[in-house]
């Protein structure tokens, strides 16, 4: 904003200048405001409302007027949310370390290696990535019946890897494809065949990358609500966000909010933390995955 | 935007003499790649095929293996009734699917094109500097981060007819005079659905578009000011054009994930017409109401109307995607 102030300019103007900058300073500063208040009050309030028992639940404040932790005792007083957490931790965890296994190969011969068709196939996965489930549900249901998969956490794993997987690929090719090519063309000059450039050479720094990719599936695989819920009948096999969607109370008119708020809270909380601490890895992946990609 | 391409690892200078070395690799490749493509025909080829061929025929939940070969019975059907009537049945003249099919396409265009406007401004606000971004870009991440049934449940509590938020607040500032029931009423289930997935995806987009603004040289707007350009000017002359390559793929991204939405409507606005979407309406039919292959035959449809709207974006808007690059 470099409006020419002439030398010897009357007091009003510069006033008036001032006082434009200021209304222009105070209308950002309340856009920020606005956007980060927007951002976080849901979660907020889910936090407010967690620690609210009994019939206070159903007073609206918007500052903490309590802390009660019958929500939460409640929450774990049902056995079956810790089966829960632990099939959904087992899930996600599997899945991304087959993904990775399975792209890392992968990824170096799509990013490295120059061959007819890899447009084609990178355009492919891209597309797989992007894929309605709903699409593949029919085919998928047969295949965990037909291998008694039905109702078991490995039904979950191979379904997963639907999207896991085409999303690892593509994010780790396009790390891949900006190391540098001094590396590789001296490991080549030293003998190195492709799977010893691969483990000795871009392994170390691929690190780094690894780690955004993984946590970014990670997170998805948490998340993932339709496959989780379709391939899986009690609670021996829910993961967390289907146990939260299923949740109901004495009743069956009375929504237990206190209880699914705390839950949500504490499924939450932990991806919260990982966000804030891997802040700009994620952004970088993210970004990664879609403007570069 | 990072269009220089990058020269191909070790392509060799003497080809002749490296031509070996250039097939080796390339047979490494081959192998390299094998275990993923094999993953994913399993994954998503064979379970696609099945799923078109199911929409082919009279399989039920209980009745996979014997299912019989219909042709496109389930698509479109009609019987000749002894007074000469024809009766048309079938997905092609079903409304309750081409209602689903009209409500993915609002949903996934008014929902986008939200998304687009608020990801804008709010990547525009994380490109200028100011104290406490760190704060505000960290608050932006966390509706991406907040899995999208906990976030269904958050909106619904807060949505809620008797004791939510909304309605507080909103009455307590005059706006509405009685409550409204947000998710159950027929006339804002729909406007609900906007709202959570505009709060929800915004980030996402933000951070795409972040991404591209940080790519732009700043002195080209040290040359716009010291000409004198209004900044609006600047933004719809200079940052807009450049860009746009990355906004059209963050929106076809987005638009791909709203068209196949189906958790937040699931769980938010459970059984209202005016949100089903085509994801829910063809897994009600192929799981709950036990009509699978007529679910088939929906997912089929919406697999293709996907694809169709895919190919046509890409064509008209002349996206590129840097993946094939080099």
């Amino acid at each position: 904003m470099t409006t020419q102030v002439v030398a010897g300019v009357q007091p009003v103007r510069v006033s008036s200048f001032d006082l434009w900058k200021l209304i222009k300073r105070v209308a950002f500063f309340l856009l920020v405001v606005f956007i980060v208040v927007v951002m976080v009050f849901p979660f907020y309030y889910a936090i407010l409302t967690s620690f609210k028992s009994g019939t206070d639940i159903y007073r609206v404040n918007y500052w903490p007027t309590s802390f009660a932790l019958d929500n939460y005792t409640q929450v774990f007083a049902n056995q079956g949310f810790l089966q829960n957490l632990s099939n959904s931790v087992i899930v996600a965890a599997l899945t991304v370390a087959l993904s990775l296994v399975l792209s890392v190969t992968a990824s170096y011969a799509l990013s490295r290696v120059n061959f007819r068709g890899r447009g084609l196939l990178l355009m492919t996965i891209l597309a797989v990535s992007m894929f309605p489930q709903v699409a593949v549900l029919a085919g998928l249901f047969e295949l965990i019946r037909f291998y008694n998969l039905f109702n078991s956490l490995w039904a979950l794993i191979f379904s997963y890897t639907i999207f896991s997987l085409p999303f690892t690929v593509w994010v780790l090719t396009t790390f891949m494809r900006d190391l540098p090519v001094e590396i590789e063309e001296a490991a080549i000059v030293d003998g190195a065949t492709p799977w010893i450039i691969i483990w000795r050479v871009f392994m170390p720094l691929l690190w780094p990358a690894l780690v955004t990719t993984g946590l970014l599936a990670f997170i998805a695989a948490w998340n993932e609500y339709l496959f989780a819920l379709t391939f899986t009948s009690d609670n021996s096999a829910r993961t967390v966000p289907v146990a939260i969607s299923l949740f109901s109370g004495i009743s069956q008119h009375e929504v237990p909010w206190g209880t699914i708020m705390a839950a949500s809270v504490l499924v939450t909380a932990p991806l919260v933390v990982l966000v804030l601490v891997f802040q700009r890895k994620i952004i970088s992946g993210l970004t990664a995955g879609g403007v570069k990609g | 935007m990072t269009d220089i391409a990058v020269s191909t690892p070790a392509r060799p200078a003497k080809r002749e003499a490296e031509s070996d070395l250039v097939r080796q690799r390339v047979r490494a490749a081959m192998w390299f790649l094998l275990p993923m493509l094999l993953a994913l025909a399993v994954v998503a080829a064979w379970p696609l095929a099945r799923s078109m061929y199911f929409s082919l025929t009279n399989a039920s939940l209980t009745h996979l293996a014997d299912a019989k070969f219909v042709w496109f019975n389930n698509y479109l059907h009609w019987t000749v009734l002894k007074s000469g009537r024809i009766l048309w049945s079938g997905v092609l003249v079903d409304p309750a699917w081409w209602n689903a099919v009209w409500n993915t396409l609002r949903f996934a265009v008014l929902s986008v094109a939200i998304e687009t406007v608020f990801g804008t401004i709010v990547a525009l606000v994380l490109n200028a500097e100011f104290p406490g971004r760190g704060i505000v870009r960290a608050a932006v991440l966390i509706p991406w981060a907040i899995p999208t049934i906990v976030s269904a449940k958050m909106w619904g509590w807060m949505f809620n007819d008797q004791f939510g938020m909304i309605n507080d607040l909103l009455m307590n500032m005059g706006i509405i005079h009685d409550k409204i029931a947000w998710t159950a009423s027929a006339d804002t289930a729909f406007f609900a659905i906007i709202i959570v997935d505009v709060w929800k995806t915004t980030p996402f987009m933000a951070l795409l578009i972040l991404a591209a603004l940080q790519m732009i040289p700043r002195d080209i707007y040290e040359a716009a000011a010291i000409d004198g350009v209004h900044p609006v000017k600047t933004f719809f002359r200079v940052t807009l054009p450049l860009v746009r390559p990355a906004l059209m793929v963050a929106v076809i991204f987005r638009l791909l994930d709203a068209l196949r939405i189906f958790d937040l409507v699931y769980v938010l606005t459970p059984n209202s017409a005016q949100t089903k979407t085509m994801s829910v309406i063809s897994r009600e039919n192929l799981i709950d109401f036990d009509k699978f292959a007529y679910g088939s035959a929906e997912s089929t449809l919406l697999f293709l109307i996907i694809a169709v709207l895919t190919i046509v974006y890409i064509w008209i808007g002349q996206v590129r995607f840097e993946g094939g690059r080099g």
